[in-house]
């Protein structure tokens, strides 16, 4: 220690308000023996210690044989199985309403991986939960051009709304209990690539267009009343399962449920106005000619 | 020529956006009426060859920002079939602002199929991925609804047409990463990996996805290809410029009156566009704007007229990017705009690569720190050095785009920048600008 000059039991205090990082801040470690007790000495609570040092076998039942079948599915439309590796992450997000260490197992086991290698991508991508969701994931857009239209004040605002006891409902996390008909988890989202349409928000990635504050609360107000609002653009509602499911690849198979889903209203007056500015006063693309030109002739090689 | 052959195009150009109009456009139904998979047809009578050279003479340039020739990159593929060819569709829409993909394969996504399959003919491809970002089920629904139909019609499958060709499209959403919009990164993701970027050379042509021969193109340059092989690359360069031809799907979005996608030349102007989109909102005046979404160089009033083509654009000190012309009055505070970007871009920094990881990191921090008006005028100097960090040093034009916002942000409105630190010294006096505070 004494190369640093620091002063003995004194913590390091690099970086430790620039750009309001606490990076090096505080007792970074406490060296831990057999005869340690590592509750005791844990800088968490006790409760997530024990979680941490606890070895556990997650239980797989909960993919059962038809889970199993569709993984197989999803394995066979690609030229390499590990190109199933997201769509399957989606897939036991169906299952769970999350990816838990047992979705990460099932699909380490399926596709020959180590749980390690299927916990790297988990935790790349922001649409795979590591905690359990509400029936309805309710995403607001607050990048900038949304944020500056209302997206900002819709988010708090929801916060504030879904919150108990005065306490604001953070990002991820769930109103009424995760699972339950009518709980909802909120997050912020960047860009939901619907910019002429904002502030923008989501209900299980189904489009809530031109939203307001009192729009939001009382769509979320329908949801936890367990009402099923129709999205803007996109197919009736269902629930985040639901949805995840089809991002595994898998449709409604009735052929009524999958016509409505896929016929889900998608043409907004913003989407069509320069079209239909174009109709209305007579615009058009310069007149192709009348038979396709003949494609230009090139040497053999 | 004749007069009318030279003559200016109109102010908007429907071809991409065209079909929009039509009841139930995406059904296959409704494509073949409206001259759906003729282009297929004419395409499959020639050579891979001669479409190559068809999209080359078009000068048809990549729609996903960077602009690079499409019909030089499909020539970057090898001539024979050692290995499988695979031709992959970034549909993976997420540039601040960008919004004009998503609509095109919700309405149209037979014209992203029929490219798709000229454009796996003319490259030897006989399977294709379209990486849709997760987070627009309802495009990943109409796109596989797409894919069944043309299975079914004899589109898709064996022996196209009785062409002899072969070709599968696969539809893969993604979930939830800005940095697989990087064609590499996105070939990672879609091996099954974190989206990272690769290091280039090798480009995907020699060794993408699976190492085999392989090209990203972007949605929107895919669905123009049937309209080349139909209307013939003269027409398609009646619209645009001599090096930016054809039309393009602008993005109009935030303190306009009339919002959304306006398909317009190439080299159109943003006085144009804002005459098209009924001006701006409530006639409070522009402050600021971005030409191709928050990484492209912001732009002011001075820069109305500047022509939006990809050489227009760089001429004056911006890119063309994706078009998303994202416009804000004066209302808006440019540094707290730019700190927004910026969190963007901390976020989605993949952390492979140490400037863009750490860069955007401590970027955000002191932008943070200066909105919250406890920066200090040094803080500008240190934003500047760390962009001069970041910019061209980053693995990927991720770190590239993060810093635009911020060395344009304090080029155009540097005392702006100041005034916040000023009130770190002062008692605060007039009403803060919308999000300043």
């Amino acid at each position: 220690m004494t190369e640093f000059n620091q002063p003995p039991n004194e913590p390091l205090t690099t970086g430790k308000s620039y750009g309001g990082s606490n990076i090096g801040a505080g007792e970074t470690h406490v060296e831990a023996g057999p005869d340690v007790d590592v509750v005791a000495a844990s800088a968490i609570s006790a409760e997530e210690t024990e979680r941490l040092v606890t070895e556990t076998t997650p239980d797989l039942s909960v993919f059962g044989p038809d889970v199993v079948a569709k993984a197989a599915e999803q394995m066979a439309r690609y030229p390499e199985s590990r190109s199933a590796l997201l769509p399957m992450l989606h897939l036991v997000q169906s299952v769970e309403g999350y990816v838990s260490q047992a979705g990460i197992q099932f699909c380490a086991e399926q596709l020959g991986l180590s749980n390690a290698e299927v916990s790297a991508v988990a935790t790349f991508y922001t649409m795979y939960k590591r905690k359990p969701c509400g029936e309805h994931l309710v995403s607001v857009c607050t990048n900038t051009l949304c944020a500056v239209l209302g997206g900002d004040a819709i988010y708090q605002r929801l916060q504030q709304h879904l919150g108990e006891g005065g306490q604001p409902l953070k990002h991820e996390d769930t109103s009424g209990t995760p699972g339950e008909p009518g709980s909802i988890t909120l997050e912020h989202a960047e860009c939901l690539a619907a910019c002429d349409l904002g502030p923008v928000l989501q209900v299980n990635y189904e489009y809530y267009d031109n939203q307001t504050p009192e729009s939001a609360v009382e769509l979320v107000d329908a949801l936890r009343r367990g009402e099923k609002p129709a999205p803007t653009r996109g197919a009736p509602l269902t629930s985040l399962r639901d949805v995840e499911l089809q991002l595994a690849g898998f449709f409604p198979e009735d052929e009524a449920t999958y016509r409505s889903h896929v016929d889900g209203p998608s043409a907004a007056v913003e989407t069509l106005r320069g079209a239909q500015l174009a109709a209305d006063r007579g615009w058009t693309a310069p007149t192709m000619p009348e038979k396709a030109p003949e494609l230009p002739e090139v040497e053999k090689k | 020529m004749t007069e009318a052959e030279t003559s200016r195009p109109d102010p908007v150009t429907p071809v991409l956006t065209k079909r929009w109009l039509s009841p139930n456009s995406w059904r296959l139904s409704t494509y073949e009426q409206l001259e759906g998979y003729t282009a297929l047809r004419k395409a499959l009578s020639g050579t891979p060859e001669q479409l190559v050279a068809l999209v080359k003479e078009s000068g048809l340039r990549g729609r996903g920002g960077a602009g690079f020739p499409a019909g030089v990159k499909w020539s970057f593929m090898p001539p024979n079939e050692d290995k499988p060819h695979y031709l992959v569709i970034n549909a993976d829409e997420g540039e601040p602002g960008t919004c004009k993909d998503i609509p095109l394969m919700m309405a149209d996504p037979h014209s992203l199929i029929e490219g798709c399959i000229i454009a796996a003919y003319a490259m030897r491809s006989h399977h294709c991925f379209i990486y849709v970002r997760g987070e627009v089920p309802h495009c990943i629904r109409r796109l596989n609804a797409a894919v069944r139909e043309a299975e079914a019609a004899g589109y898709l499958g064996t022996n196209i047409l009785d062409s002899g060709f072969d070709l599968k499209i696969t539809v893969h959403a993604g979930a939830g990463a800005y940095i697989c919009g990087e064609e590499t990164a996105l070939l990672d993701s879609l091996e099954g990996r974190r989206g990272q970027p690769r290091l280039k050379p090798p480009f995907p042509a020699a060794a993408g996805l699976y190492a085999a021969p392989t090209t990203v193109n972007n949605v929107e340059t895919i669905a123009s290809v049937p309209f080349i092989v139909n209307g013939g690359s003269d027409w398609f360069r009646k619209m645009g410029s001599e090096r930016s031809p054809g039309p393009k799907i602008f993005s109009i979005s935030g303190h306009v009156e009339r919002p959304g996608q306006y398909e317009a030349p190439l080299g159109t102007t943003l006085r144009e566009l804002l005459e098209l989109a009924g001006g701006m909102k409530d006639g409070i005046p522009l402050k600021f704007w971005t030409p191709g979404g928050s990484s492209t160089p912001l732009f002011t009033a001075e820069h109305l007229d500047v022509p939006l083509d990809f050489e227009g654009a760089a001429e004056a000190g911006s890119m063309l990017g994706t078009t998303a012309v994202m416009v804000f009055n004066e209302t808006v505070s440019v540094p707290w705009a730019v700190m927004k970007w910026t969190e963007f871009y901390e976020h989605e920094s993949c952390g492979k690569c140490t400037p863009c990881r750490e860069g955007t990191y401590w970027l955000a921090g002191i932008l943070q720190r200066m909105v919250d008006g406890r920066g200090t005028e040094s803080d500008i100097e240190t934003l500047l050095d760390i962009c001069d960090n970041v910019l061209g040093r980053s693995f990927c034009a991720l770190g590239d785009g993060a810093v635009s916002p911020i060395t344009s942000g304090i080029k155009y409105f540097r005392d702006e920048f100041l005034a916040l630190c000023d009130k770190n010294k002062a008692a605060p006096a007039t009403p803060a600008l919308a999000g300043a505070h």
